[in-house]
């Protein structure tokens, strides 16, 4: 799957951001979002390989793809709630 | 389970203790646990409103080469202060000034940045830090 091929409500390109401001990003889209939205953040920080999947699990989201890329990585989530 | 408290007593004043607890606390935010800082000494020093951007220097271990390292990265969004200020807006981050830290420098709350909640003393805060382990910074 790439991340074409899925409907994205918002995509973040974060790239180039330190650790933990594509989290940090995530967590102000999702929050600004509707139940349902998909949301991109890509994200070239090594922190993010584990914090974004940490952090969708606790926060009870939904974790739609990781996809690597060139560098950096798409991190693709569901606002479940 | 109720996540744990991250209780952090900020001792020094330099900018790379303050970025790395600054870090912890953003962290521990962003998981959903409840953050309690306790600010004594040089760490409530450089959360005076007059000087929380200022520089405030590197730990002895830093070396040389690390004063330049840590002021390229406590720049803008990626200070200290901002890092805290967007812990504060994702989670329960509560920022106290040790009372008597307070008394030695004779400032009051009116000095402080608004990022500091409140002036209390040391029983409150291990009050507050019953339910997770202590980290001195």
């Amino acid at each position: 799957m790439t991340p074409t091929d899925l409907t994205l409500t918002r995509s973040i390109d974060a790239r180039g951001m330190a650790c933990p401001g594509p989290l940090l990003n995530l967590i102000g889209a999702i929050r600004a979002g509707q139940v349902g939205d998909v949301i991109e953040v890509v994200s070239s920080d090594a922190g993010s390989r584990t914090d974004i999947p940490a952090w969708v699990a606790k926060a009870k989201h939904e974790l739609v793809a990781v996809v690597e890329d060139d560098g950096f990585a798409h991190f693709v989530v569901r606002k479940t709630h | 389970m109720e996540d744990a408290t991250l209780s952090l007593v900020l001792f020094s004043g330099t900018d790379d203790r303050l970025g790395a607890a600054a870090i912890l606390a953003t962290g521990a935010a962003a998981m959903g646990r409840p953050v309690n800082v306790f600010l004594q000494y040089w760490a409530l020093d450089a959360f005076r409103k007059d000087r929380v951007g200022t520089d405030h220097g590197v730990a002895a271990e830093a070396g040389s080469g690390g004063a330049a390292l840590v002021k390229k990265d406590q720049a803008g969004d990626r200070h200290w202060s901002a890092l805290l200020r967007q812990a504060k807006d994702i989670g329960e981050v509560r920022i106290h000034a040790c009372a008597l830290s307070m008394e030695l420098f004779g400032i009051t709350k009116d000095d402080l940045d608004p990022l500091v909640d409140d002036v209390e003393g040391v029983a409150a805060f291990m009050s507050d830090a019953q339910t997770g382990p202590i980290t001195f910074i």
